[in-house]
């Protein structure tokens, strides 16, 4: 039966068929989609999506008590929220594809300790920044030869998908970079003795390693990161109204108050 | 943003990308292969030795070789891959590449000792019969009578599950390892480029299940018996 189809070209033709469907529906999904400004679309509908991958506190986590999700960006989107007038609806997704969710429209912003980068910038538009991060070194407690970035070259770091991190485990000649989808996964493998160390962001690791212990941070701070919320490039609007409400909350205080909640007085 | 320029560039612009996926997605390949191929084997040898547990009229085996089976089927694979390399590997030393192998095999095994169980219950009573007149053992009856004739009815049920082992074994990247749909995230979250990317990604593993299910056909015409035709299908 299927020689029969080669013969008569009917195959063939099905494949210039479906080649042609997927050539113009990649055309297609490079155009535009709705043309309203998400300020508009946010108002009207009284509700502001919000993308966010939820497994990195203290910046955003599910509670497992209430089931909701917390942490410092979930707050800070409150806040704007509450100063654009809407509500906030948090739709949590894998990391890697935080971005495909903003550009095809799954969400309005992503707030997810996201780094400004000229990469992304390209794909989306940033607010001003909100936080200084970069990116730490984390080693089992009993690592007594690993004091830099320099000293894991052959080494196994293992990072959480498509994050600042994995580029810059990335950078180092002759690791093996092993990347999971979240980062506590991460932790636990290293934990476990599979790898020898984990590159992530400061904040977080501090806060992991509080937790968990097991680790220490070596070496100073790999890179100098700021996050910022992304909103697509068409919604410029939304992305001047968002930073509107930024300005306002850093400087009636309510920043600091976050600031303070979530990582404490030490934090310069 | 509408693609600008001519249809002849924006086709040469396509093609050129499409090269540069193609380019940083194969060198993955292997992984998903070599993964696929050694669950597997780990699947057929042991599903194998449970699909024919009850066949030795053993009663603790055959009730054995039933748990295995309603576990294994029970749980989801994933959870099964977390459980073997995050839980059981907190406390015994294997690698990454052995715990996703091992999760995968031991989860296809149990498909697979149904299959051959089915396989071997398919064979009429009197084949049986008829051995056990010749004056045959158990034993030689299986391995001369019944086992040739059983493999006929496992061959494509069990090319069926060659060909979902290949797709679950993207399951894996859950723990670190770099196979072919990893590469495909890893290639978005690098360079942005969707679309494309995933078709890519979607036709290579079309491509790797084509030449398995040319190769489970091929198989059926080996072990087809002259005479028994094909139940009526046309193939």
């Amino acid at each position: 039966m299927c020689t029969d189809y080669i013969r008569s070209g009917r195959l063939l033709t099905a494949f210039k068929v479906l080649t042609i469907v997927a050539l113009a529906s990649s055309t297609m999904s490079s155009c535009g989609k709705s043309t309203e400004d998400g300020l508009a679309r946010v108002q009207k509908s009284g509700v502001l999506r919000v993308g966010t991958d939820a497994t990195y506190p203290p910046f955003e986590w599910i509670d497992t008590a209430t089931g909701q999700v917390e942490g410092f960006d979930i707050d800070l989107v409150r806040a704007i929220c509450s100063e654009i007038g809407c509500k906030p609806e948090f739709i949590v997704v894998p990391f890697d594809g935080i971005i495909a969710g903003l550009v095809s429209q799954k969400y309005d912003m992503i707030a997810s300790t996201f780094t400004i980068t000229p990469e992304r910038s390209k794909q989306v538009a940033f607010s001003d920044p909100y936080y200084d991060g970069g990116q730490a070194i984390a080693v089992p407690l009993y690592d007594s030869s690993t004091f830099g970035v320099d000293d894991l070259r052959g080494k196994t770091v293992a990072v959480q998908l498509g994050t600042t991190g994995e580029r810059r485990a990335s950078q180092i000649p002759d690791a093996e970079v092993i990347a999971f989808e979240n980062i506590s996964a991460a932790f636990i493998d290293m934990e476990n003795g599979r790898v020898d160390a984990v590159i992530n962001d400061r904040p977080t690791t501090e806060l992991i390693i509080r937790q968990r212990g097991a680790a220490k941070i070596v070496g100073p701070t790999l890179t100098a990161e700021e996050y910022g919320l992304a909103v697509t490039h068409s919604d410029k609007e939304l992305l001047l109204s968002i930073n509107r409400a930024l300005a306002k909350i850093k400087a009636d205080g309510r920043f600091e108050a976050m600031r303070l909640k979530w990582f404490g007085p030490a934090s310069a | 943003m509408c693609p600008p320029g001519g249809p002849i560039d924006f086709l040469a612009e396509q093609g050129a990308l499409a090269l540069r996926i193609l380019k940083f997605l194969l060198p993955a390949v292997p992984a998903t292969i070599g993964i696929t191929l050694a669950s597997f084997a780990i699947a057929i040898v042991l599903g194998t030795l449970v699909g024919l547990a009850p066949l030795v009229r053993n009663r603790l085996l055959t009730a054995l070789s039933r748990i295995y089976v309603d576990v294994l089927r029970g749980v989801p694979l994933l959870v099964q891959i977390f459980f073997i390399y995050f839980g059981l590997g907190s406390v015994l030393n294997f690698n990454r590449f052995t715990a996703g192998v091992v999760a995968v095999g031991i989860g296809y095994s149990a498909y697979l000792a149904e299959i051959i169980r089915a396989g071997v219950l398919s064979i009429a009573h009197g084949q049986h019969e008829a051995a056990a007149a010749l004056g045959m053992s158990r034993g030689q009856a299986l391995r001369h009578v019944i086992l040739p004739q059983a493999t006929r009815t496992i061959i494509p049920p069990t090319a069926n599950e060659f060909i979902a082992c290949l797709k679950d074994s993207s399951l894996v990247s859950i723990i670190g390892l770099r196979e072919l749909t990893r590469a495909g995230r890893e290639y978005y979250s690098q360079y942005f480029v969707d679309f494309q990317t995933w078709l890519i990604v979607g036709l290579i593993y079309l491509v790797m299940t084509l030449a398995l299910t040319k190769f489970a056909r091929h198989l059926e015409r080996r072990f087809a018996v002259k005479g028994f035709g094909t139940g009526g299908l046309r193939h």
